[in-house]
Order: C-alpha cells, then structure tokens, then sequence
C-alpha cells in the first residue's frame, strides 16, 4: 500500500529564514506520527504546507502515491486533511451544530447534522451536545466540537497542533484514546506536541525538526524522553537544580476572601479564593486556561483594583486599591503571560524595554531618564541570561519568545523583588530557555523570595514547586505540598472534581 | 502579474531619507500636471509656488512668520500621537487661546505695564488648555473620542469669536465691521528684525523644538506617552496612566496652540476679526505627520507648509489661480508622503498571476 502522505524535498524560504530545508516526510495509512521540534524548527510551516496555507517553493507531496498540489485548505480538505488547530475558531454565542455547520459549508439542514454529530460523538466516545452554546462550554468541550467537525469529513490524514495544552491530563488520555480508535480504522495522524511524554504514550513514529531540517527519525516508543530532547536542541540537556528551603517563611503575598466579578464578557467570576505565599516558597497555581488564570493575575499584579484593600496583602501592607508601580515598591514583580505588546514594548530597545518596570529603581532623576545605568541594567540582564540579541538597542520585535521571555524574566528578577508572579514563564519558549527560567524561578525563592507560578504545565509546576493549588471555575483549591499530591489528583481537580474524587463540576456560569 | 507588497523584516534605512525625496518628485510631477491641465506653464508656476517666496527678507520672514503657528500646534499634535490621542482640534485651541489672550489685551491694555504681555501669553496658554481640557474631560470620563470633541470644540470656538467681535467687543470707532479695537503697543509682541513682521513667537516656536525633543527622548513623561501609544497593555501592566496621559497631552497641545492663537493676534493682526486663521490648526496635522511626529522633522515640515502657505497667495496674485489650488497641492504632498512612507515598511514585488513555483511542475 502506497504512504498516506510523502513529502519529498520539501522548502520554503521567507525572506532571510529558510522555514524548512529538503524536508523529507512519510506518513503510513493508520500512523500517528509525531513531529518534533522546538519553537522555531520549521514544524508550522510544514503543517502550512500539508493544509494548504502555504506554498513550498520547491518538492514534491505525493498522497496516497499520487503526485498532487494543495493550493488552499479546500483542495487539502478534499483530499481528506483535517486539521484540529491550536487556537479555536468557534462563535461563542453559537451552538455546536451552528458552529459546526458553517465550519462544514453543508448543504444539510440544522436537524440532519445533529444526527450525524450525535452518530459520530457516540462512535468515538467524544460527548459533545449539539444544541448547546459555545460559551457554555469548557475548553476541551470546545476541541472535542473542532474534532468532530473535522470527522464528519471522514479525514484520512488528521493534524493534530499542540491538542493537550489546554486539556487536563484526563481529558487529554480520552483524546488519546479517540485517536488510537482511528488509527486503528485506518486515518493516519500527524500529532506536534512538545510534551515528550505523551509523544512516548501514543506514537508509534517521530520525525525530529530542528533549523528546518530533518535531524532525524525514531521510535518513541524506544527512545527515551532525554534522547528525543537532545535531538530537539542538538545537544547534552541542562539540568534544574532545586534547593529548597526548609524553614517556613513569613507571609509575603496573601489573598483573602477575594471575590470579583469577571470585567469582561466570557471572562471568569473570582469567587471566595484565599492564598498564602511565603518568604522562600514556590506555590504553583496549576488549571486549565479560562478559569481565572488572567482574573486572579490582573487583581495581583494592580492591574485591576480590588474593591477591599485588605483582600490583597503585599508584605504585609494592605494592597488591593494600589495600582501597578505601588505594589511594585512593595516589592512584588510580575511577569506576564504575553511577552510583545504586555511585556515588553515591540518597538522600543532592549534599553526602553529594561525601563518599562525597573524606572522605579533608581532609574530616574528629576524626571529625566538616566539612559547610561539604564544601559547597563539591560547590558547586565542580556549577560546574566544570555539573552541572544544583537545588543540592547536591539528592537523588542526582533527577539524570540523565548529571548525575550528570558530577558523579561531578568528584568523581573533585577530589581530583587520579594514577591515575583510568573504567568506561563515557559510557555512556547525553548527547551534551554526553559530550564534557564525555571532555575532562575527556584534561584529566586532559595535567595528568600516569595514565587507564584501560573502554568498549564503540570510537568513543570511538579518539578518545581513547593505546593500546588488548583484553579477551577474561579475557585482555588487549598495549597497542598507537592510530595503529598499527584499528576492524577492535581487532574481530577482540573477537571472540577473534589479532592475526595467525586464527580465532576459541569454547571458553569459565565 | 500583479503587484504585491511584502512586509520587509526590518524598516529600509535607505528608504526612511529616500522616500520625502520621492515624494517631492511625485508631487513635483503631480503638480506640473495639476498646472498644464490649468493652462499655466508649469516650470513659471512652480518657481512662483516654491522658489520666489525665498527670494527677499521680507519673503523670508514671511515664511517664518507662518511657520511659527504651525510649528507650535503641530509640535503639541505630535506628542500627543505619540500616545495615539489625536487632538484634531488645535485650531480651536488656537482660537480661544486669542480671545483670552486678546481679552487680557483690550481690558488692560494702554498702561504700559511690563507684566501686560507676558499676562496675556499665559492668557493664551491657559485658554487653550481649558479647550482642550474639555475634551479630556470628556474622555477620560465618558470615554467620548478626542476626534470628534475636540473637533465639534473648533466650531463652537469659533462661533464664539463671531460673537464676541460681532457684538460686546466689537470696536465701537470700527464703522460697524466685524473686528475689536486695535491693540495698544503695549499689548502688541516686540519685531525680531525691523521693516518686516517678524516677531519674537517665532522664538517661542523655536525653543518647542527642544523642548518637544527632550520631554519625548529623554523624560519619563515622554516614555509614558510612547509606551501608552505603542502598547496599551504594557502601559498598563508598568502601572502608566492612561488618563493622566490622555490629560497631560491634551493639555499640553491645547496650551501651545492657544500660545500659538496669542502669539498670531498680538503680532502681525494686531487686533480680533471673525477669521484670524487661515486653518493653522489643521495644517499642523498635516505637519505634524509630515515631520513624522518627530519635533526636527516638524520644524523642517512645518517651514515648507509656510512656503506652500506663501507660494500659494503667490499663484493666486500671479497667475490667478483660485485658492482651492493651495489645498489641492498640500494634499498631493501629503498622499505621495504617506505613500512612499510605505516603502519603508514594505517592499514592492511582481509575482506572476498564480505563483505555483515548485510543486506545479509535477502537475
């Protein structure tokens, strides 16, 4: 039987970057193979290419032996591509089948799909409603809907970017499942993923990217999670190192009672959430996103005022009515989920950028900016992190994510703040990065400092932190230390179950 | 073929000096059309328009003279795109700027007084921050969109003037026109160079330039502006007011516009009439954008808006041109400006119809 899906020679140049170099790519019928590659290593591009968003410049795809050209999503659909995308394109105030029915351009009437939704959704175990709302739903209520969409096309090839970042490790074994069922009938999977683990669980080949070349091919079923990184990063991996404090510092950040209503439409109720953050310690907020996450960031960082100041407490002073650079004197430092446009300024130097918080240290005489110290505050920032940039006049926009995360992150660290929250500090950074900010992270609470991290990476916040909490519907669950708490336990609380494992929370109120 | 244009990676360096050269080419061009298609010879019109304004003192102060107003509205303007507030009105600003000023100079003029003028200038400056504080007002309360009120702001400022020189100020001795008393000397701002109508303004527009230059380059007032304009997000995750950007600058290009408005009636017109600006407020947009809100570009943008001002009254004497010709040609400037500014950012490419490259082959 010929290959579902070749790709020979593939490249595709974008100005100065070549996205992807004679890549090579062979899918059997049935397979679910895994594409690896760090930010940046030419995976989207291809993917791109496969659904018809882009054009290589030169190569070859052949599907099912037949030599053909995908000029746009359509032909690719037709062909039998499904794609499920990392960022979702449903209408919220839509139902599922609405939604549904524009995505299929279907001649059928509302009635008809729901049948087939409700045909397919019991054939592979994905329990979707097709009457609901959107905004009703939960995140991973909203992929399985954008799965569902795709297998009513009867896909032959389904692309899979990124599926489990936002589901809970629970929901994220049920699409496993889904996804062996398919295999199993026959329809070839393409699964990218950074998360080696699940890469180990569920694929039975992996092709490995890096600079947009292929670098290699194997079975991760064999290779071990630390020979396929290495191959990611073309070189030995750098190890975290965590001394943790043993004493019990005092109180540097608290929450008490705290309850908000959501600022925006679809955004998310804070109800009764109470925390305590101590000198030393790392608490790690742990959720699925749109359950707070950005709520409970913004009432901490001052970007939203709390209506009772004594319900935010920053080294003990009463902070909920001050904004952002009061806290900041307080001690607390934040750094943000966005990196341009939040972050750090695209526009502006590395300098200006060094400047956006740290103004308050000393940076500032007579209201006149004192560039020389400010120059050397990002000079020392760029060194201590090696920050890959071509010197601090360098353009925010013209750095990484994950270069510029770093330098986020030691602009944050710089001012040697006693508080510091960290919203998503990894998140589609690169492994090396990682592991330098998640050491910079613990480097931090070992020197006596307070640590919040905000992640959907479980991996990361059991590697790290002292204690872990879990964001739900707007609630938080109590702090438990991370020895005495498990991936699956953290999970079922994800998924609104109580710790005693009782079923799950479905009613949500937007 | 078609024509496409593709974001560069980086802005052309080259392209930043070369495109206000390709647009004095193109509007050259564009203008000589404008010209032959009047029936005017099109090198003597040009010559009128741009290079006989330049020729005397006289001319010359002339130019100054209009560049001045121009240069402290659209110095104020600027700054406040910086921060992406679009103060629209400077042109009101600039008119109750001269009625407080010009006020100051009917009621107390004729004294000989020493404080009479400085008295009025900050007269001028504090009429057209109250202007322009409305529409902050109104926006930092109401969220109302600067664009609109301080527009709408304009026409009521005007109908004020109308008012003021039609009725309670109008000259009594003034045979029924439309026009105040002539200010005393007192009230009258000192010439810079003798037999022209230089007069010391032109010196307060100057020192805008520096002053504009550093509060944006070098304060951490300007880096608010900047951040507030470039990212609203991260202005406010650095903890920046947005408000008490919005209100320092609307406040600080209403107070140099309405300096601007004090600085016009109490130099070269000497008195208030229903019209004491041929549009400078809204000229100075332009300038402003021309100067690529930048104070140096500005002062350079804000001389040759004067020479259009000047070359244009040239056409209109000279060659009988109607009036409607000088706003004609500072649009054309401003479209081949704007124009070729995209070339900064993007780069001009030729693709055949169907770019099938590579993968066609095999098809």
């Amino acid at each position: 039987m010929p290959p579902r899906l070749r790709l020979t020679g593939i490249t595709k140049r974008y100005a100065a970057t070549l996205a992807n170099s004679d890549v090579n790519l062979t899918i059997g019928p049935g397979e679910i193979h895994a594409l690896l590659g760090e930010n940046g290593a030419g995976k989207s591009t291809l993917v791109k290419i496969i659904y018809g968003f882009v054009r290589p410049d030169s190569g070859e795809i052949a599907w099912e032996g037949e030599p053909v050209q995908i000029p746009d999503p359509n032909a690719a659909r037709k062909l039998g591509v499904g794609m499920v995308f990392q960022h979702f394109s449903l209408f919220e105030s839509l139902t599922v089948a609405e939604n549904i029915a524009l995505g299929l351009g279907a001649t059928e009437t509302i009635a008809e799909l729901t049948k087939r939704i409700e045909e397919i959704s019991r054939r592979y175990g994905l329990a979707v409603t097709p009457t609901r709302h959107v905004h009703h739903l939960s995140v991973g209520e909203r992929q399985r809907v954008e799965i569902v969409r795709c297998l009513l096309q009867s896909p032959r090839l389904l692309i899979m970017d990124e599926p489990t970042s936002v589901l809970t490790p629970q929901e994220a074994e049920g699409l496993f499942d889904v996804l062996r069922r398919l295999s199993s009938e026959g329809c070839s999977v393409l699964y990218i993923s950074h998360k080696l683990e699940e890469i180990k669980a569920l694929c039975e080949r992996a092709t490995v990217l890096r600079g947009g070349r292929v670098v290699g091919h194997c079975d991760p079923r064999i290779s071990s999670e630390q020979q396929m990184a290495e191959m990611m990063i073309g070189g030995a991996l750098p190890v975290a190192h965590r001394t943790s404090a043993l004493h019990e510092g005092a109180p540097c950040l608290q929450i008490e009672r705290l309850s908000l209503p959501a600022d925006e439409p679809f955004g998310t109720n804070l109800r009764d959430i109470s925390l305590t953050l101590r000198d030393g310690e790392i608490l790690g907020v742990a959720g699925v996103a749109g359950n707070g996450q950005k709520e409970i960031l913004a009432v901490l960082s001052g970007e939203r005022l709390s209506p009772d100041a004594g319900s935010v407490r920053v080294c003990g002073t009463a902070a909920g009515h001050l904004g952002p650079t009061a806290r900041r004197r307080l001690g607390l430092a934040f750094i943000p989920e966005e990196r341009i446009g939040r972050g750090a300024v695209g526009e502006f130097s590395l300098t200006e950028n060094g400047l956006l918080t740290a103004y308050g240290s000393g940076f500032v005489r007579g209201g006149l900016i004192r560039f020389g110290a400010i120059a050397q505050y990002a000079r020392d920032i760029i060194k201590r992190f090696v920050v890959k940039a071509a010197g601090i006049e360098a353009r925010g926009s013209s750095l990484s994510g994950g270069n510029m995360q770093k330098f986020i992150v030691g602009r944050e660290m710089g001012t040697n703040p006693r508080v510091l929250l960290a919203a998503h500090p990894t998140w589609g950074v690169d492994i090396g990065a990682a592991i330098a900010i998640r050491q910079a992270l613990m480097d931090l609470a070992a020197a006596g400092s307070g640590v919040l991290v905000v992640s959907e990476d479980l991996a990361e916040l059991f590697e790290i932190s002292d204690k872990i909490a879990v964001l739900f519907h707007g609630r938080l669950s109590v702090p438990k230390p991370t020895n005495e708490t498990s991936i699956e336990e953290v999970g079922l609380l994800m998924g609104g179950g109580t710790e005693a494992g009782a079923s799950p929370v479905v009613a949500h109120a937007a | 073929m078609r024509l496409s244009l593709e974001a560069r990676e980086r802005p052309a360096r080259i392209m930043t000096w070369a495109s206000p050269l390709l647009a004095a080419v193109g509007s050259v061009i564009g203008v000589s059309i404008l010209f032959a298609a009047l029936g005017r010879p099109p090198l003597t019109a040009l010559y009128v328009l741009f290079v006989a304004p330049l020729e005397t003192l006289d001319g010359l102060a002339e130019l100054a003279l209009k560049a001045t107003p121009l240069l402290l509205c659209a110095i104020g303007i600027a700054i406040g795109c910086r921060a992406e507030v679009w103060n629209i009105g400077a042109e009101g600003q600039f008119t109750v700027g001269a009625i407080c000023g010009g006020g100051v100079a009917l009621a107390l003029g004729g004294g000989g007084a020493w404080w009479l003028l400085p008295l009025m200038i900050l007269a001028g400056i504090a009429g057209g921050m109250a202007w322009a504080g409305i529409a902050a007002f109104l926006k930092t309360r109401f969220n109302a969109h600067e664009i609109l009120t301080t527009l709408m702001l304009t026409y009521i400022s005007i109908q004020l003037l109308g008012y003021l020189v039609h009725g309670p100020w109008q000259d009594p001795d003034g045979h029924s026109f439309p026009q105040t008393k002539q200010f005393e000397d007192d009230a009258l701002l000192p010439m810079l160079i003798e037999g022209t109508r230089l007069h010391v303004g032109a010196l307060f527009a100057l020192a805008a330039v520096p002053f504009g230059s550093i509060l944006l380059g070098r304060t951490m007032m300007g880096f608010r502006i900047r951040t507030v304009g470039a990212a609203p997000a991260a202005a406010r995750y650095a903890g920046f007011s947005r408000n008490g950007v919005v209100w320092f600058c609307l406040l600080l290009s209403g107070g140099m516009a309405g300096l601007a408005g004090i600085c016009e009636v109490a130099g070269p017109d000497g008195q208030l009439t229903p019209v004491i600006s041929p549009g400078y407020g809204f000229a100075a947009i332009i300038v402003a954008f021309l100067g690529r809100l930048n104070p140096v570009g500005i002062l350079f943008s804000s001389a040759l808006m004067a020479l259009l001002y000047l070359g244009g009254e040239g056409l209109q004497v000279s060659m009988q041109l109607p009036i409607a010709v000088t706003g004609t040609v500072q649009g054309m400037l401003l479209f081949f400006l704007l124009g070729a500014d995209v070339l900064i950012n993007y780069r001009v490419r030729l693709r055949p119809a169907r770019a099938v490259a590579g993968v066609a082959r095999h098809a």
